[in-house]
C-alpha cells in the first residue's frame, strides 16, 4: 500500500514550518513519527496535499526539569520516554504506558506531540495527560498559547490545534506530598490498542490524607475521559478500601464504551472497574 | 507533486536516488538499491519483517517514508558480515536454529542489533518485549531467544551458551 501523492518540505526551523503552513491551509499535515498518519495516508483515511516533515527542527525534541513541572518537546520519541530515568523516576506512570504502547520499532519513531496531536481516544498518552494534568503548548502565527488538557481533545481526530498551528510541547506539573502515579491497559497482544486503560495519579500529605486524584481513561468514550467523579470521591479522603473500590466503580459507570472485537460493553466496563482500583492502589504504594 | 532528490548511506555505500515523497523506505531500499534481504510482511507496521537501523535505530521501514532518510545512515542485513565473518547475530541464529523459513530473520536480527546495544545482557523476558514487534510464523521464538542470548554473550566476550537442542 503507497499513499496518494503528495508535496513534502522538511523545513529546519519553526518559523518555516508555521508559514508553510499558513500557505497550505488545511491541505497540509505536520508529519511527526508519521506511525499514525503514514497507515491512515496508505488506507486512503487521509490524503494530505502536502506533508510538512517537523523531524529536521531541532530544540523540538527534549525533556526538561523547570523547578516544578517537566516540560516534553513535542518531537520528543517514545523511546526517549521510556529511557529518561529523570522522567520515569518522577512519574512511573511513564515506564508503565511506553512499555505498552506498540512495539519498540514504533517507539523509535512515534512522539508524545502526536500521540496527543492525533485526538484519537484509543491512543494511551491522553488518559495519562489527564491522571497528570498537564497542560499543551501550541504555537501559531501568533505566537504560543497554553491550553489545559481538559480543553485539548474535541472530538475523534479533533484537538484543540488549529489547521495553522503546531503542538509544540507539554508541561507536567509536580504535585505536592507524596505522589504515585500508574497505567494499564488490558490488551489483547504486543501493539493492539486498549480494550480499555486506565492512568492514575495520586498525591497524600503528611496525614495520608488524599490531596490530588487524578484518573484519566483510555478508549472508553468516543473522546479521552476523565473519571470526574471518582476523582473527587478521592480527594479529601483517607482513601480506604472501600472509598477506593467506590471511586472504581464510579469510572466503570461513568464511562461510555461501545461493543467492538475487543469485547462488548458490560466487559470493558468491568476492566474499567478492575484496572481502576488496582491502579489506585498501585499509585498509593508507589507514593514518595 | 514534485520529485525530490535525497542522499542516503546503505551499509556505509552512498547512494543518490530521484524520488517520489510517498515513496516507501522499504521500497526504496529493495526496488531502488536492490537490496532485498529487507522483507515485507504486512505491510502495515505490525510483523516488523521490513526492521531496518535508520542512524542506528531499528524502525518499521514500511511506515517511513524514503524522503525521511534523506541523509541518514541505513543498515539492512547486508550490512551485517563483515570480512571477518558473520555477525554473532547471525552466528547466534545459525548455531541455534532461530530460524525456519527466515523471513522473519533479517528483521528479528536487525531489531536484536539495537535491542543488544542498549542492553547488552538482557534476560529472557527482557529479549521476549525487545522482540515484541517481530511475528515470527515458524520458530515459536524459543530458539530467537536463545540465539540472541548466544550472540549477546559472544559479543561481551563471555563464555557462549549450548546449542544443543532441547527437546520436550
Ligand atoms: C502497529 C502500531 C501500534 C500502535 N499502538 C499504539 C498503542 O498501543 N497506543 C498508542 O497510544 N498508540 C499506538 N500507536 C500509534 C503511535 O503511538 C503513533 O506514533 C501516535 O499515535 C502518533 O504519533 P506520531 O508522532 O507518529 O504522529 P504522526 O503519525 O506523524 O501524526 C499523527 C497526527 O497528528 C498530527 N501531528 C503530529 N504531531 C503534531 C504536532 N506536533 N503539531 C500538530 N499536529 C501534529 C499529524 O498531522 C497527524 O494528523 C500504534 C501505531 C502503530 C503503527
Ligand atoms: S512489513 Fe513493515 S511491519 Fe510488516
Ligand atoms: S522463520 Fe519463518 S517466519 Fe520466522
Amino acid at each position: 500500500m503507497i499513499p496518494a501523492n503528495f508535496d513534502y518540505s522538511a523545513p529546519s526551523t519553526l518559523d518555516e514550518a508555521l508559514s508553510l503552513l499558513q500557505e497550505h491551509g488545511d491541505e497540509a499535515k505536520i508529519l511527526a513519527g508519521g506511525h499514525s498518519l503514514i497507515p491512515m495516508m496508505k488506507l486512503r483515511f487521509a490524503s494530505p496535499a502536502h506533508l510538512i516533515d517537523i523531524n529536521n527542527i531541532p530544540d523540538l525534541s527534549s525533556i526538561k526539569e523547570e523547578g516544578d513541572s517537566f516540560h516534553l518537546g513535542a518531537m520528543t520519541r517514545e523511546s526517549d520516554v521510556e529511557h529518561s530515568e529523570a522522567l520515569t523516576g518522577a512519574f512511573p506512570i511513564f515506564a508503565d504506558v511506553t512499555k505498552l504502547i506498540a512495539d519498540p520499532q514504533v517507539r523509535n519513531m512515534g512522539t508524545i506531540g502526536g500521540n496527543l496531536a492525533h485526538g484519537d481516544a484509543a491512543n494511551d498518552h491522553p488518559a495519562v495527560m489527564m491522571a497528570l494534568n498537564a497542560s499543551v503548548e501550541i504555537t501559531g502565527p501568533e505566537g504560543t498559547r497554553t491550553v489545559g488538557i481538559d480543553e485539548f481533545f474535541f472530538g475523534f481526530y479533533m484537538t484543540a490545534v488549529q489547521p495553522n498551528e503546531i503542538l509544540t510541547g507539554i508541561s507536567i506539573p509536580k504535585q505536592r506530598g507524596k505522589v504515585g502515579s500508574a497505567y494499564h491497559k488490558a490488551e489483547r497482544k504486543v501493539g493492539d490498542y486498549a480494550t480499555a486503560g486506565v492512568a492514575v495519579q495520586i498525591a497524600t500529605d503528611a496525614d495520608g490524607k488524599c490531596t490530588y486524584a487524578g484518573i484519566g481513561l483510555t478508549n472508553v468514550n468516543a473522546v479521552p475521559m476523565r473519571a470526574k467523579r471518582s476523582e473527587e470521591a478521592l480527594v479529601g479522603s483517607d482513601l480506604s478500601d472501600e472509598l477506593i473500590a467506590q471511586a472504581a466503580m464510579m469510572a466503570s459507570e461513568d464511562c461510555n464504551p461501545s461493543a467492538d472485537l475487543r469485547g462488548d460493553e458490560e466487559y470493558k466496563r468491568h476492566l474499567v472497574k478492575v484496572i481502576t482500583k488496582r491502579m489506585i492502589h498501585k499509585a498509593i504504594q508507589r507514593a514518595k | 507533486m514534485t520529485m525530490k532528490k535525497i542522499t542516503v548511506k546503505l551499509n556505509g555505500a552512498e547512494h543518490s536516488a530521484e524520488v517520489e515523497p510517498r515513496l516507501l523506505l522499504v521500497h526504496l531500499i529493495r526496488e531502488n538499491l536492490n537490496a532485498t534481504g529487507t522483507h515485507i510482511g504486512c505491510d502495515t507496521s505490525n510483523c516488523g519483517a521490513c526492521t531496518i537501523l535508520l542512524n542506528g535505530k531499528s524502525v518499521k521501514s514500511c511506515t517511513v517514508l524514503a524522503v525521511q532518510a534523506d541523509g541518514k545512515e541505513i543498515t539492512t542485513v547486508e550490512g551485517l558480515a563483515t570480512a571477518e565473518g558473520l555477525h554473532p547475530l547471525q552466528e547466534g541464529f545459525k548455531e541455534n536454529h532461530g530460524l525456519h523459513c527466515g523471513f522473519c530473520t533479517p528483521g528479528m536480527m536487525l531489531r536484536a542489533v539495537e535491542l543488544l546495544e542498549n542492553n547488552p545482557n538482557p534476560t529472557e523476558e527482557e529479549i521476549r518485549w525487545g522482540i515484541s514487534g517481530n511475528l515470527c510464523r515458524c520458530t515459536g521464538y524459543n530458539n530467537i531467544v536463545k540465539a540472541i542470548q548466544y550472540a549477546g554473550a559472544k559479543i561481551r566476550g563471555d563464555e557462549l551458551p549450548s546449542t544443543e537442542p532441547e527437546f520436550v
